[in-house]
């Protein structure tokens, strides 16, 4: 779990640089936001991410901080949420957002493109339960358009309905109408955004040099 | 560019003709729009024909006064220069026309290779006639008349988003890339021109100066050329957008290092401070042309802000807006090119946002037509300029400029991504680079400039001119010819279906905000930040200003559905989907399968009540449904020849010859009803419920759509709780908004939201109901009321006069 000993050592950042692909001078900026918003604390809590005041008005935040207590996203076949985390924890988090380097096989493109968008799934899936249902995939759009009002909230629910529609058709094709499409599994949500282009698009940049005194 | 245009007119061309030419060009340009002004063009010829024609008007006018009256009388010369306008642009579109009905001959050679030609045979023909060959390329008329469209429609269609994205790319490829060109090619041409002993009479008079002018001319990539190819071979987005995008942005480039050269061509030396001056003049000329465009940009929307009422004039301000905004560019000498491209990119949103779905299509339409034609222009006059031009063919020169071109771009571009790769977080490729090399194309802004060197100031302008073509010969025949069977040999990524689906809308917003919060968390302010902020700052203040009323709030997503939903429900009329049985319909799965089953038992006693054979209310639904989620193709921005065709449109089109289709089909529906619901008018059926919702702008339903919105939305036939109203059931306004039921209800709240007030017209009918329906049983005044309605709709439907105008506040497509 979370508390990692965060001691800047060289020796444990080759580790975490090894780990999740990061520069050691991204894992150092990295470490010291880390330690910015975790107070010079050891591990970082959901409330210490409700801090960063430009996350405030982001309509998606809920999912975005979840997704760093969610253990599917640590990369060790774990399941389920913790309540603090760890630099370690943290960095493999921001991993996913690690451009693509220019030369990759096809084979690499492709699991570049199943982990980034499994991470997506991940922040669907807040059941945990391998599918996302109406119900997950209805709150994902309201939660996107939850910074417009009532008006958002009504159409939310037949944008995702429509769009729920739309992956069963796009994945089963016909149904009779006494089937059930229970939700999108982790299959679908493949092929529903095989035209996406994810891993040319799921990507920040990740500064070498430290330019957090910028930002609050 | 009008000092590129003005400074220079070519020997044997009359002065008044031109300008008479020009001046009922723009009167056209401005009236009628479709006749392109080859006024000018033309002119020529009219002084040469004027001669002829004179005697025998005068032979004419003498003769009516001996003899009677001239039943017919021959008077060409009035006509002459629309007459020619008419005849070129009706070549032009015949040769289009003519390629497209040869589908082989264009699968092997690109339509601008043809479209040259072409022009040389005609330009032969003029010849071999004895006639003078007009300089048609002239640049007045290039810049003035025949550019313009063609890049508002590139600015206007502009994709902005993987623009902005790579903005960063494409301003280097074009600001530093077309430096080096100028440079690299000029600096060694002036070399060659030294060292080489063998030619001495032409060569040696080359100073360095002409060199880097003519350098500065030859190095920019055309956008005419690389749009006439690049949507031919259907590359993918990112590199059509970086390649396209050098070509629009360099002309800032191009412009200062023309008027820099051509300066002090006469002086002959440059000092450092002109080349900071240079500099200076690149950065007004650059910024200065896109504020300028983007202030007329601002105040289209603003203006289109107030067109509700006058909606058949709105397109118009688009178009002379854009025009304004090039030529006031062009008054300070800043790049109208800019400025048109920031004008049609700013003023776009908003305008959208603002005008009628049939003014779209008619902008769409417009500058679809205008740039084709245009381009179409463009190709054929530079064959017939060609034929015409006086040229210097001097062997050493014409290879080496080839050679350089080539030598340059290549060095130039992958020098360039080298720096570029290493701060893009999607690389580039070599076969990109290689793509991007290969397809920088010279085209007829290099030649229109050449055309307008003075011939005092450089005696080369001859041998610039043949070379000049040359070049631009061989980038649009051999690389254009070439560059598609190389994007097939070496499976470089094809651009994608351009099918857009809700559910990639829904992940491209999220991954919008999910990218600004990890930045957020990561605490540096990145490129997602800053996009973050802009929109947040376009939607609290600049929406407001520029979009009139509610529609300034509507969020993308919901935008998008609404067009997409509004596509659908009217191919949905279109096809005639509604009553085709259910086993036409491929696609079946309805919202019964997705739904997380609940049956409620409320929900089935309800149920009982109509009787409802529900095989056959759920085949109904089925066919809605289906219809309404088959993702749609969106237009293609770049594609300038073929109109992606858009059902919608058609949709709207065809609706006036539909009616009668239409009639039927309503009938057929009738009977469906008649068949679903109990024949003694049971007021609540749920088909019928359906029905109203479906209409949709009928306020007296709110209650039902409210309870129903309780239920979750989830279940069509929760909501027969509801008033009784004794109505004969009239289902055709299903036709008008085919939608199902669950999304009908919520998008019309909206509906009625956006208009509060503006229910007039074939609405009233409904508007009345709930007095009526609450006043008792009146049967025949409610038949007469439906009836009433049911002809105000198909009025509505079929008519595109001032009753259909709240259709057109509707949300339109792209």
């Amino acid at each position: 779990m979370g508390a990692l000993q965060s001691l800047p050592g060289q020796p444990e950042y080759i580790d975490l640089a090894e780990k999740t692909g990061f520069s050691l001078e991204q894992i150092g900026v990295l470490h010291k936001r880390f330690k910015q918003l975790s107070h010079n604390e050891e591990t970082l809590r959901r409330d210490h991410f409700n801090e960063i005041p430009d996350l405030a008005c982001n309509p998606i935040r809920a999912q975005i901080v979840e997704a760093f207590f969610d253990k599917r996203n640590f990369r060790q076949n774990d399941e389920g949420t913790v309540d603090e985390i760890g630099f370690e924890e943290f960095l493999v988090v921001m991993s996913h957002f690690r451009p693509p380097s220019l030369h990759m096989t096809e084979e690499q493109r492709e699991n570049v493109r199943r982990e980034k968008l499994r991470f997506l799934f991940n922040m669907h899936d807040t059941d945990n339960d391998g599918t996302i249902t109406l119900e997950e995939y209805r709150h994902v759009v309201e939660e996107l358009l939850s910074r417009s009002g009532a008006l958002g909230k009504e159409t939310a629910k037949s944008i995702a309905d429509a769009a729920m529609l739309e992956v069963a058709s796009i994945s089963m094709g016909h149904m009779e109408p006494d089937e059930f499409y229970e939700g999108i599994t982790f299959e679908h949500f493949l092929k529903l955004l095989s035209e996406f282009e994810i891993e040319s698009r799921m990507n920040i940049r990740f500064l070498n040099m430290d330019a957090t005194t910028l930002c609050k | 560019m009008p000092s590129r245009t003005g400074s220079h007119s070519p020997a044997g061309f009359g002065r008044s003709a031109p300008e008479r030419g020009l001046l009922l060009l723009t009167v056209l340009v401005l009236l009628e729009g479709s006749v392109l002004p080859l006024g000018a063009a033309s002119s020529p010829d009219i002084s040469h024909h004027a001669n002829s024609d004179k005697h025998q008007v005068a032979d004419v006018g003498h003769n009516a006064t001996k003899k009677p009256f001239p039943v017919l009388a021959v008077e060409y010369d009035r006509v002459q220069i629309p007459f020619e306008i008419s005849l070129w642009v009706l070549l032009a579109s015949l040769m289009k026309l003519g390629f497209h009905l040869i589908p082989r001959l264009s699968s092997i050679v690109p339509e601008s290779c043809l479209l040259i030609v072409v022009g040389l045979l005609v330009g032969g023909l003029i010849k071999l006639a004895g006639e003078e060959v007009p300089p048609v390329l002239d640049s007045r008329l290039f810049f003035l008349c025949l550019l313009p469209p063609i890049i508002l429609d590139a600015g206007y269609f502009l994709p902005i988003r993987p623009f902005m994205e790579n903005l960063g790319t494409i301003l280097m490829f074009a600001v530093v890339g077309t430096l080096w060109n100028a440079f690299f090619i000029g600096g060694v041409l002036y070399g060659v021109a030294q060292i080489q002993p063998a030619n001495p009479s032409d060569l040696h008079q080359l100073d360095l100066l002409p060199c880097l002018l003519f350098g500065s001319i030859i190095s920019a990539v055309d956008p005419v050329a690389v749009l006439a190819v690049f949507e031919e071979i259907h590359i993918n987005e990112l590199l059509h957008i970086l390649v396209f995008g050098e070509s629009l942005l360099n002309d800032a480039v191009t412009v200062v290092l023309y008027h820099l050269f051509e300066e002090y061509a006469g002086v002959g030396t440059v000092t450092v401070l002109d080349g900071l001056l240079g500099v200076i003049s690149f950065l007004v000329v650059a910024l200065g042309g896109v504020l300028v465009g983007a202030i007329y940009g601002i105040l289209a929307a603003f203006t289109s802000r107030f067109t509700s009422h006058t909606r058949v004039i709105e397109p118009l301000f688009v178009f002379v807006y854009s025009y304004m905004a090039y030529l006031s560019a062009e008054i300070f000498h800043l790049s109208g090119i800019m400025a048109l491209i920031a004008c049609g990119a700013v003023m776009r949103p908003y305008v959208e946002a603002n005008i009628s779905h049939k003014s779209h299509t008619t902008i769409k339409y417009f500058l679809k037509m205008w740039s084709s034609v245009s381009e179409t222009l463009i190709f054929i006059f530079l064959g017939v300029a060609t034929v015409d031009g006086p040229h210097a063919w001097n062997w050493t020169f014409v290879t080496v400029t080839v050679i350089l071109c080539l030598v340059a771009r290549v060095i130039g571009v992958v020098g360039l991504t080298y720096v570029i790769n290493k701060f893009r977080i999607v690389k580039l490729t070599t076969k990109d680079q290689f793509i991007i090399a290969y397809g920088g194309l010279r085209g007829a802004i290099a030649f229109s400039l050449g055309f307008l060197l003075n011939q005092d100031h450089f005696p080369m302008r001859k041998m610039f001119l043949t070379a000049i073509i040359t070049v631009i010969f061989f980038t649009v025949f051999v690389q254009g010819m070439t560059i598609k069977p190389l994007v097939e040999l070496l499976a470089v990524k094809k651009k994608q279906e351009a099918k857009r689906s809700i559910n990639e809308e829904i992940h491209t917003q999220f991954l919008d905000h999910l990218l600004t919060g990890i930045e957020d968390i990561c605490g540096h302010y990145g490129h997602h930040h800053w996009k973050d902020k802009l929109n947040r700052f376009n939607k609290k203040y600049v929406k407001k200003c520029l979009i009139a009323g509610e529609r300034s709030k509507e969020p993308q997503l919901i935008a998008f559905y609404h067009k997409m939903e509004m596509k659908q429900a009217i191919e949905l009329v279109e096809s005639g989907g509604g009553v085709k049985l259910p086993s036409a319909v491929p696609s079946t799965v309805s919202m019964q399968n997705i739904q997380p089953k609940k049956p409620p038992p409320v929900k089935a006693a309800e149920r009982a009540l109509p009787q409802l054979p529900k095989g056959r209310e759920e085949e109904i639904r089925k066919i809605l449904r289906s219809n309404l989620q088959r993702t749609r193709q969106r237009l293609r921005s770049y594609n300038r020849h073929t109109l992606v065709a858009d059902p919608y449109e058609d949709g709207f089109g065809d609706l006036l010859l539909k009616k009668q289709k239409m009639i039927e089909l309503e009938k057929k529906i009738k009977e469906m009803n008649n068949y679903l619901t109990v024949p003694a008018a049971p007021p609540d059926s749920p088909t019928m419920c359906r029905a109203r919702l479906a209409s949709g702008r009928d306020t007296d339903f709110k209650p039902a759509q409210r309870q129903k919105g309780n239920k979750n939305g989830s279940d069509p036939q929760a909501y027969s709780v509801k008033p009784t109203s004794d109505r004969v059931p009239t289902i055709q306004v299903d036709l008008a908004s085919p939608q199902s039921p669950d999304s009908v209800n919520l998008l019309d709240e909206f509906r009625r939201a956006e208009q509060p007030r503006g229910e007039a017209g074939p609405d009233q009918g409904l508007m009345m109901k709930p007095a009526s329906a609450q006043s008792g049983p009146n049967k025949s005044r409610e038949d007469d009321e439906s009836r009433d309605q049911q002809q105000k709709l198909m009025r509505c439907l079929s008519d595109p006069g001032p009753s259909a105008d709240e259709d057109e506040d509707e949300p339109f497509l792209p």
